[in-house]
């Protein structure tokens, strides 16, 4: 099995020394965090690389950092059936809150298929746009839905179509 | 913002003058719920399946904003509103590792949250077959599953207090110890029920007009149902052995001997439905064999003793320290998982991410329903076994 350590060497060794930006090691789950626009190479690399073998992707969430840090961010839960290991790849940008033009991250929907409905329902709720998604609608909400209600933010709508919300 | 064109767009605008848009569910018996599906058609050729979700959306995740891990718990038993004892215990699982008290749970804990989660897992599965059964038109297993079922929920309504939605995995420990008497009555039920369940596949499983109309019928491939994110008995179908309870060896799994049946394509080709039927009638037997030996634990080396307390290890305050977590488990339904995040200051995480296995599931659904007739959809759709509960969550 390789180590989190190996990993990380793996993918400077592959992509250059500058693509990691930190590695957060003191948490029960160690994570990479990745420079935005080299997202899309290193999770092919990690699900073709017979030594990683990244073939599932557990789990893809968007979060908003919180009113004082303008900052947004989406964390990938990969997993390798083969090997059974674990691996926690973030990005992070900031982001200004601008509503009219969205956080943009790239989509790994051409990488996983399971990314394409996570990466829906993290624009539908976070307000991510994800370049090169196929097919960017909202998910759990109504398509008329004004706001993102999982922005630290957002502020509850007092009706939707003339029917109260309370 | 720049309007992209979005491949529902492309769908929907280019339609063949043969072609029909044909509007399925939300209030169709057979999308289980409240799933609405948009079919192109062509005759009774399925080209194209589009679901639409939200409707069952109850926003778990902004309240999760505001509540205490404690007082979540309800909230997730609604996720999956069958096998709410499953999402409780991965729920508590997590947030016990984020508190690293995970390994001073006592064992009687362990095994009784093992116990009412296979009991929890079996009373599931028997609604995924009889309403599979009578999706494609076989009414008498339905009765008879929720004949058998309706034991198991007064089972655990004895231990919890309520039918469906029980709350009685708590971080820590217990809501009570199991009632008085509760094994001996367990043990009555397995009696009980394992000739029903022989008399349940002999009625389904080997039926000629069932296996003709599932075998053969949307095979899922295993390279594609891994990309797709598919779990649980979707996966095993395909013809994996893929289990957390065995890859992650989580509570008291490791110390259990049980079998992960797996897809074979007996009837047609593997991954078709009736694989994905016969994983879920076979994981019952092995439920079962699961509560058995549990039973036989909680009645020797962990009985009941007026010094037990299932609340001994409760945390008075739930403040992990700052971090973020995913925990997985195995639900009926394949992997069920949560993102937290913590700030180490407040008993309210700051974010809660809910990885539902159903909404995995389903997405594959356009995949695999590519140029298949109507009444194969409906069979299909059976098979994924979704709970529109965890899909909108």
């Amino acid at each position: 099995m390789i180590s989190f350590d190996d990993i990380a060497q793996l993918l400077s060794d592959k992509f250059g020394s500058d693509v990691i930006l930190e590695r957060q090691t003191g948490n029960l789950q160690p994570a990479l965090v990745i420079r935005p626009d080299m997202i899309v190479p290193i999770c092919e690399e990690l699900r073709d690389n017979k030594a990683t073998w990244f073939d599932f992707l557990s789990c893809l969430t968007g979060i908003d950092h919180g009113l004082e840090d303008h900052k947004f961010s989406v964390v990938y839960h990969l997993a390798s059936i083969p090997h059974q290991h674990q691996l926690v790849l973030k990005v992070v940008i900031e982001h200004d809150r601008n509503l009219e033009v969205l956080p943009s991250f790239k989509s790994v929907s051409d990488v996983w298929k399971t990314a394409e409905w996570h990466e829906r329902e993290a624009f539908d709720l976070v307000g991510i746009d994800f370049e090169g998604h196929p097919d960017q609608r909202r998910i759990l909400l109504p398509d008329d839905w004004e706001g993102y209600p999982l922005r630290k933010d957002y502020q509850a709508a007092e009706e939707y179509k003339g029917i109260k919300i309370n | 913002m720049p309007v992209k064109k979005t491949r529902y767009d492309l769908l929907t605008e280019n339609l063949q003058a043969e072609e029909m848009i044909i509007n399925m569910g939300p209030q169709h018996p057979s999308t289980h719920g409240v799933l609405r599906l948009e079919l192109i058609t062509d005759g009774e050729i399925v080209k194209e399946v589009i679901p639409h979700m939200g409707y069952l959306h109850r926003c778990f995740e902004k309240h999760c904003e505001s509540l205490t891990y404690q007082q979540i718990i309800p909230f997730v038993d609604r996720m999956d509103y069958l096998a709410s004892m499953n999402n409780d215990h991965a729920f508590v699982m997590g947030v016990e590792r984020m508190m690293g008290i995970d390994k001073d749970i006592p064992k009687r804990v362990e095994y009784i949250r093992v116990l009412v989660c296979e009991l929890n897992r079996i009373a599931s599965h028997l609604i995924s077959i009889g309403t599979y059964g009578m999706d494609i038109g076989a009414f008498t297993p339905f009765l008879w599953c929720f004949r058998d079922r309706e034991h198991i929920m007064n089972m655990l309504e004895w231990a919890s207090g309520s039918r469906m939605l029980y709350n009685y995995i708590w971080v820590g420990g217990l809501f009570y110890d199991l009632p008085v008497g509760f094994e001996e009555r367990c043990r009555e039920f397995v009696s009980y029920f394992k000739p029903k369940l022989a008399e349940l596949n002999q009625l389904l499983t080997d039926n000629q007009i069932f296996i003709s109309r599932t075998a053969g019928v949307g095979i899922l491939p295993l390279d594609v149902a891994i990309n797709y994110g598919c779990s649980g008995s979707m996966l095993r179908g395909s013809g994996l052995k893929w289990d957390l309870r065995r890859v992650d060896e989580y509570s008291a799994y490791p110390e259990l001997d049980f079998d992960i049946p797996i897809g074979k394509g007996e009837m047609g080709k593997s991954g078709d439905c009736w694989d994905r039927y016969k994983v879920r009638a076979d994981e019952v037997s092995e439920s079962l064999k699961i509560i058995e030996q549990c039973l036989d634990k909680l009645q020797k080396e962990l009985k009941r003793g007026p010094e037990f307390d299932p609340r001994a290890k409760l945390p008075k305050k739930i403040i992990p320290k700052e971090q973020d977590f995913y925990v997985r488990a195995e639900n009926p339904r394949g992997e069920l998982g949560y993102y937290f995040i913590t700030d180490g200051k407040t008993e309210i995480p700051k974010r809660v991410k809910a990885r539902a296995p159903s909404f995995n599931n389903l997405s594959v659904l356009p995949e695999i329903t590519r140029g298949v007739l109507i009444a194969d959809l409906v069979a299909i759709l059976g098979s994924v076994d979704i709970v529109l509960g965890e899909v909108d969550r």
